[in-house]
């Protein structure tokens, strides 16, 4: 979940484009390119699932195999089409006026639950999907997506404190460090996600991430307006950055992103706090709109096979839920810390659910904290 | 065939050559402006849907203290950003005028192409010189410790260790990404300005014994108004709104109301309340325009 540059990279080809909505149109909207993508060309093969052999990817960036897609092409004959978006935020506005013509996309399990809710998303034919069968039956029940009827997991994560060894003092094992400290004034970087910030807040004062009052909201407001002094920035999730380049020593971030640049720094770690953190796990989704459905499910099968999900998981360095694909893993993965932590920790970490009441109050709580 | 300087006498020409701007015009812009227009009188009915309703609540909500702080706050760094913009673009604008001609249009050329790259690489790229580990702090870092062995050599005490200047992520930053972003909008418009001055009025103030300064703030200023004032406002507006600058560059207090509204529309999917603020920054917009158009009126009355 690699947020750095938000950069379009669309592959449609042009005189696809140019055919489908005329030459005095092109580039005057995603929803008209993406028309143009899904518009049928003189000759155009048809590929095995009856549909034209197309599928619109909305992907995060850097959260894929490095030859994934184009194994895809191979074994089924389809092109994917990948553009990158930089948060579910951007990913929800994009949708809600209507899907703009993607097939498969990649929310996370708070994301899932509200574009359920809101009626975006077209329910699995978990018939097209064999592949289920690999995925670690802890990720078939959960509470965000009951029976896993409108989602399937493409990776989870974990919340943490990413830290430089030679710069500080032991193992930062408390989100106090973090939040409730001068320890290390100017050297920290937390995430600028409002919700996040404050459900972390209500572990390091031993709540649970969906069990916070506005009461609570008011004390934890005045802890971070308390704190502020001492942060260097609020990252947008490229915290990993920061750290890497030594313009911070402590950051807030997602361990995928921190086991992805310990491959690069030896002098880096990772660590969850004794308090607790929150699980996200980012899911394979098809939304209502999608004009190549069947294709979509081909995808998301072949996501989930365990050859291709293993090189995935190789590239991105995050952890798969996919027990197949992870079997097949070197240990140097599997047995990685960072990015399986130990089971102890990760009893106390909790997936936070949507909350329509308090995510409002969330965002204009940090308002005010960024304006103090 | 006839002119085209009277309208009136040629409604059919005109028509045909107005009416594809005009469609464009209405199409993507004014059709699109007027939605968000609505949806400031709106309210969130469940998480897509947005139920106009005529409720001015988002204004109000928008005018409380802690928006109209941020709103000041903006208001206060667009103005600094376009004053040292202006400062600085001033004496750039007078050397290109001044140049001999064959270099003119290399000069211009220097200030326009970072205008022909993409705004957040620019961004990216000052992230760079700026950062601990940037090149303005190695540098520095470098004389540092040079000029510290220096001392040992004559025999005195070595400086103490180098502390890396806090360049990036406070808003120092932010300035000054802003003025490296919008020096540009100040440069060229004084340039239109002071190219068009005529140089005897300057041949004469100095013949008659006012200096140089003099005749720069008596002659040249004056008479190049109008273009430091279109420089100021095109400065001013973008500068106003800018939310690139102010998230990649700033500290933990260097939001500007943009980002504010940036929020509303992606995180806290709120569109009626980002729309109120979008149009309450669009009013003052207007309003410094048409403050603008007022004065040149006024003026062209008067000459």
């Amino acid at each position: 979940m690699n947020r750095r540059i938000p950069i379009e990279m669309f592959r449609a080809n042009r005189r696809s484009i140019l055919q489908g909505i005329g030459a005095a149109a092109v580039g005057l909207s995603l929803t008209g390119a993406l028309a143009g993508c899904g518009s049928k060309e003189d000759g155009a093969k048809i590929g095995g699932t009856g549909e034209e052999p197309k599928l619109n990817f909305y992907n995060w960036d850097t959260y894929i195999g490095e030859t994934t897609l184009g194994d895809f092409k191979g074994v089924s004959g389809i092109d994917v089409n990948m553009s990158l978006f930089a948060t579910n935020d951007e990913l929800f506005a994009k949708l809600r006026a209507g899907n703009p013509g993607f097939d498969v996309i990649v929310p996370s399990n708070d994301f899932v639950e509200r574009m359920v809710k809101a009626d975006m998303l077209i329910p699995l034919d978990h018939a097209q999907i064999p592949n289920i069968k690999n995925v670690d039956p802890s990720f078939i029940n959960v509470a965000y997506d009951p029976g896993r009827k409108h989602s399937l997991p493409y990776t989870w994560l974990v919340l943490g404190i990413g830290y430089r060894k030679s710069k500080v003092k032991g193992k930062p094992d408390s989100w106090k460090v973090l939040f409730d400290s001068p320890e290390y004034k100017g050297r920290i970087a937390l995430l600028s996600e409002a919700g996040d910030m404050f459900r972390l807040y209500g572990k390091y004062l031993g709540k649970s991430v969906n069990g916070l009052t506005p009461e609570d909201l008011k004390v934890i407001e005045a802890m971070m307006i308390k704190q502020k002094p001492n942060v260097k920035a609020y990252h947008e999730d490229n915290g990993q950055d920061l750290l890497l380049s030594g313009e911070v020593d402590l950051v807030l971030e997602y361990n995928g992103d921190i086991a992805q640049i310990m491959t690069e720094d030896d002098d880096i770690d990772f660590v969850i706090p004794k308090e607790g953190s929150q699980l996200n796990s980012d899911t394979l989704c098809i939304p209502k709109g999608a004009p190549h459905p069947k294709n979509a499910h081909a995808f998301i099968n072949y996501l989930l096979d365990a050859e291709a999900g293993k090189k995935i998981a190789e590239t991105i360095l995050y952890p798969t839920p996919n027990a197949a694909a992870k079997a097949l893993m070197p240990d140097a993965y599997k047995n990685n810390p960072v990015i399986f932590p130990p089971a102890d920790l990760l009893a106390k970490c909790e997936y936070a659910a949507y909350n329509e009441k308090l995510q409002p109050l969330y965002e204009e709580a940090f308002t005010r904290v960024r304006a103090a | 065939m006839g002119t085209l300087q009277d309208w009136k006498q040629h409604k059919a020409t005109f028509a045909s050559i107005a009416v594809s701007p005009v469609l464009w015009l209405v199409a993507f812009f004014i059709v699109p402006l007027a939605v968000v227009w609505l949806y400031s009188f709106g309210r969130n009915v469940g998480l897509t849907e947005i139920d106009i309703s005529g409720t001015f609540s988002n204004y109000g909500r928008a005018l409380e203290p802690l928006y109209l702080e941020i709103f000041g706050k903006s208001v206060a760094v667009a103005a600094l950003t376009t004053l040292i913009c202006l400062i600085i673009g001033f004496p750039i604008a007078l050397a290109i005028t001044f140049a001999q001609p064959k270099w003119r249009p290399w000069m211009l050329l220097a200030i326009m192409l970072p205008f022909w790259t993409n705004l957040l690489i620019r961004t990216y790229a000052l992230i760079t010189v700026l950062r601990t580990e940037g090149y303005v702090n190695k540098s520095l870092g470098w004389f540092w410790e040079g000029a510290s062995r220096l001392k040992v050599m004559v025999g005195m005490a070595p400086l103490s260790t180098w502390e890396p200047l806090p360049l990036l992520y406070n808003n120092f930053a932010v300035i000054l990404g802003l003025v490296y972003v919008h020096l540009p909008f100040m440069v060229l418009p004084l340039y239109a300005a002071l190219d068009r001055l005529d140089r005897s009025l300057i041949e004469a103030s100095l013949d008659l014994g006012a200096g140089h300064f003099r005749t720069l703030t008596q002659i040249v200023a004056p008479l190049a108004a109008p273009g430091i004032i279109s420089g100021i406002i095109i400065t001013f507006v973008p500068a106003l709104g800018a939310y690139l600058t102010p998230d990649l560059m700033g500290g933990p207090d260097s939001q500007m109301i943009a980002n504010v509204i940036e929020r509303q529309f992606k995180r806290a999917n709120d569109w009626p309340f980002g729309a109120a603020l979008s149009f309450l920054l669009m009013y003052a917009t207007f309003i410094l325009i048409a403050l603008q158009t007022l004065r040149n009126r006024s003026a062209e009355r008067r000459s």
